[in-house]
């Protein structure tokens, strides 16, 4: 698998990913546990349902606010930030 | 646009058993699935694994991947229209396969990052080959515990007990409900979790989690014993809540089934009360991937004019009777009295118990109102978290128990997904 | 015995049932849903000047205002904000009629002012407005938090019923019948919103209110990048319009939670729940036309409220001299949850015959009694 990682980065930091891969797994395999914070508490979140439903796992990607790390998929080159 | 003879959402095993019998009426069959791969929750494979009922639907079907259909109305004229990201699809009969998530119950801790679904932990190693943690808790209720736990053990990970809320003293009183197929199904996985000398521990409940920037322990109670547990994960999962928007968008008829969740009604074809619409799998009432399969293939016959297989009817029957079984020997524990004042019940606004509380003291009669006054269900996820919860906490709050309506507030989403305004201003879309 | 039932458990009833305990009168409160179960839970909430033009329902308004700030004073808890109100105009055409607006409003007394770059006070605007006018007492509450405040504030909780007639002797109100029970009563006040036209039938006492649908989207929750209630010119003459067809002129506002709002659609399609797309994206584009930031912002939900029009566009606030003893609170349209502080001040002056804020020729229920 080694030769077709992807690259990307979360909050600056390199991040390897392997294809088919979403930027939660990704993140998760890195062992980065949370990527936001609540607006309110200012409480850790990251994954929780896995598969789209929960949005607790909201993330930047290149840009675009309000992406689920659980659904969207790793490409090289991504530009990951934390949700606002 | 192309007209569809039929439309099936969701691409698990109802919608493709569905798909696989409508074609063979020659019907215009098109699956619009909200995943890139088909599947749904139940296949899931990493890219190029693709098992072979997979295969044989899409090579029958237009697969619309990437389509998660944020609304759908009827007509115009006669049949439906479907809006997705991927455009509109017309279909003149629709099969709604949407499925179910994880059902969650809150408890204090259970927002730590770390604590994830089950269907989560599940999600993230076969669809990513991730390991939610090196030592995991599997916990909740119901039989997809055993799954779960058995593919993290032979992972890698160590599963440091799964913790079944209900006693199972139920299977041995309905023995004509268990199909000899089960038996030897929750076998494999009961010794998969020997082999890796994983405890499971009948009526032991995970009442709290631990941790600050993420989960360190949890505390497991069983009657009033209680211990505490070192973890680095806790994959937790009480049963399934159905995707329920788009059939009450369009209308249909819903019940409360015997597990609590709001379901859609069907008649014994899987004809939802809206003519031309039908359903099937766990949007009719939870029961696992063999039933989803037998209904599908029910409403892909009967929503194409062909005559059902009484033998098919009966075995769905059957898979539907140790459904009732299964929900009634894996109870959900007693969960509201040991929620904590300051236990968020609504994850996404932070919404807590007590604010829930206050509101329901401010007149909150029904959860409509407790929506209102409390924002509890009123962010991101729209209430598909904590609508199930909210609905029971409301009746009980209000000293009874919930109706379909406690629960219809949540599942009214006319936009069944989030849609960029851009899009939705768009009018071809 | 009562002195008063009030019909009704949105913002106007509970506005009413506030200002009649104030007034030491004993108060029912009956419903057949939870507090805000009707219009006032599908509404943003709005407590504008700046969209009522020169008349009795700017009276109304001004006098409204003024108890929003005591209620927020004393009730509170309902998120009351001034957010000012932004009316911007794409043409020059629009502009003049801006300014005659805020003359005929300066006269009045209503705090208004012309701004000549609406981006300076909205900067994410789309480029190439011809003018605007700011209004800044135009604001906003919670309508279901204060409704429930109100009525908790009172002491007063809500009895559930279907109601099903009045009790009479004679032409005389003596009750009103909930289900099987009769609330034996001195006076009715029927606040029961859309559903008054109805009611009011029901009493032998018509009067002329219909449901208007209206939609209302939701974004998801933003840093605050709008900071006013902004809208187009072109809206003032929506709400004054008595077309049937969908009026549709985008007011997108900023929240405290977070979320953007983006109202208000108008239809008189009774009480139809269906088809609602059209509406939805002549709202989301009319929207992105303003702000074009919000083409790549998701929007989590549609609302679907009704609200109830009249057909002379005021309010109906009164006795009603066919059946002494009832009085209307009905008919705000989408304007209830401002109208509503001063609407019940009124009725319970009118109940126990003390002097009112205001003259309340203009909205009596007598107009429709012939």
């Amino acid at each position: 698998m080694t030769a077709t990682m992807m690259t990307f980065t979360f909050e600056g930091r390199s991040v390897t990913a392997e294809p088919g891969q979403s930027v939660a797994a990704a993140l998760w395999a890195d062992g980065v546990r949370s990527w936001r914070r609540t607006r309110q508490g200012g409480q850790p979140r990251g994954l929780f349902c896995g598969i789209g439903v929960c949005f607790d796992c909201l993330v930047v990607v290149n840009g675009v606010a309000g992406q689920r790390a659980c659904l969207v998929g790793v490409r090289n080159g991504d530009v990951v930030q934390a949700q606002p | 646009m192309i007209r569809y003879d039929v439309a099936v959402v969701g691409g698990g095993p109802a919608g493709l058993a569905a798909a696989t019998a409508a074609v063979r009426r020659d019907a215009r069959v098109a699956i619009v699935d909200a995943a890139p791969r088909l599947g749904g929750q139940y296949w899931r494979h990493r890219p190029g694994a693709e098992p072979a009922e997979l295969r044989q639907a899409r090579s029958a079907a237009d697969h619309l991947p990437n389509s998660p259909v944020w609304f759908v109305e009827p007509g115009p004229g006669s049949g439906f229209r479907l809006h997705s990201p991927g455009g509109p699809v017309r279909a003149d009969q629709i099969v709604l396969a949407t499925g179910a998530h994880d059902r969650s119950l809150p408890f204090p801790g259970w927002t730590l990052p770390g604590v994830v679904t089950a269907g989560g932990a599940q999600a993230l190693l076969k669809g990513h080959g991730v390991l939610v943690g090196r030592r995991v808790a599997v916990a909740g209720a119901g039989p997809f515990l055993l799954v779960v736990a058995a593919g993290l053990a032979e992972a890698g990970a160590t599963v440091v007990g799964v913790f079944e809320a209900g006693r199972l003293r139920g299977y041995a009183g309905h023995p004509r409900a268990l199909s000899p197929a089960k038996l030897i199904e929750g076998g494999h996985y009961a010794r998969v979790l020997a082999r890796h000398r994983v405890p499971y521990r009948r009526g032991h409940v995970v009442v709290a989690a631990h941790g600050d920037e993420s989960v360190e322990a949890i505390t497991v109670a069983c009657g009033d014993r209680q211990r505490r547990i070192e973890v680095d994960a806790l994959a937790i999962s009480y049963g399934f809540a159905p995707q329920l928007e788009l059939a009450v968008a369009l209308g249909c008829d819903t019940r409360l089934d015997v597990d609590g969740s709001l379901v859609v009604a069907v008649d014994v074809d899987q004809r939802t009360s809206v003519p031309g619409v039908f359903a099937a799998g766990e949007v009719t009432g939870v029961g696992g991937s063999v039933l989803a399969q037998l209904e599908g293939g029910v409403a892909g016959c009967a929503v194409t004019g062909q005559a059902v297989d009484p033998r098919v009817r009966r075995k769905r029957n059957h898979a539907r009777r140790f459904a009732a079984v299964m929900h009634d020997v894996h109870r959900p524990p007693a969960w509201i009295e040991r929620l904590a004042d300051d236990t968020l019940v609504c994850r996404c606004e932070e919404v807590s118990y007590k604010s829930l509380k206050r509101a329901v003291d401010l007149g909150a009669t029904d959860t409509r109102a407790a929506k209102l006054l409390s924002r509890v269900g009123m962010g991101w996820c729209q209430g598909r978290t904590c609508g199930p919860v909210v609905a029971c906490l409301t009746a009980h709050l209000n000293g009874r128990a919930p109706t379909v309506a406690d629960h219809a507030t949540f599942a009214n989403r006319p936009i069944a997904q989030p849609v960029r305004l851009g899009e939705l201003a768009e009018p071809g879309s | 015995m009562s002195d008063v039932v009030v019909i009704g458990a949105g913002m106007v009833g509970a506005a009413c049932a506030y200002y009649a305990a104030r007034a030491g009168l004993d108060v029912t409160v009956v419903d057949r849903g939870p507090v805000a179960g009707g219009t006032s839970g599908a509404g943003e909430g709005n407590l504008l000047v700046s969209d009522k033009p020169p008349g009795p329902e700017l009276d109304l308004m001004l006098v409204s205002l003024a108890r929003w700030a005591e209620l927020d004073a004393d009730v509170g808890g309902f998120e009351f904000e001034h957010k000012g109100g932004l009316m911007v105009a794409a043409t020059a055409a629009g502009v003049a009629e801006l300014n005659a607006l805020v003359e005929a409003h300066r006269a009045l007394g209503v705090q208004a002012e012309l701004v000549d770059d609406a981006r300076e006070r909205e900067p994410e605007l789309a480029p190439g407005l011809a003018g605007g006018a700011f209004y800044p007492q135009d604001a906003q509450v919670q309508p279901a938090l204060a409704a429930a405040r109100l009525l908790h504030a009172a002491g007063l909780a809500v009895r559930t019923g279907e109601v099903t007639g009045l009790d009479l002797r004679g032409d005389r109100v003596v009750g009103v019948r909930l289900g099987d029970d009769v609330i034996p009563a001195e006076h009715v006040v029927n606040a029961a919103g859309v559903w008054s036209g109805e009611l009011s039938r029901a009493f032998g006492a018509p009067v002329p209110i219909e449901p208007r649908r209206g939609f209302v989207l939701v974004t998801e929750p933003m840093p605050p990048i709008i900071r006013h209630k902004v809208y187009a010119a072109e809206y003032v003459a929506d709400v004054a319009s008595g077309d049937a067809d969908l009026q549709a002129s985008a007011v997108v506002e900023g929240t405290p939670a977070g979320p953007i709002l983006i109202g208000a659609s108008r239809e008189r399609v009774g009480f139809d729940a269906g088809r609602p797309l059209g509406v939805l994206r002549r709202l989301a584009a009319q929207a992105v036309a303003l702000f074009p930031v919000l083409a790549g912002v998701h929007t989590l939900r549609a609302y679907r409220g009704f609200r109830p029009y009249c057909a002379d566009h005021l309010p109906i606030i009164g006795p009603d001299p066919r059946r002494p003893g009832l009085f209307h609170a009905c008919g705000h349209e989408g304007a209830g949850i401002g109208l509503a502080p001063a609407t019940g001040e009124l009725i319970a002056a009118l109940i126990t015959g003390t002097p009112p804020a205001l003259d309340p020729a203009p909205y009596a229920a007598v107009r429709f009694a012939a």
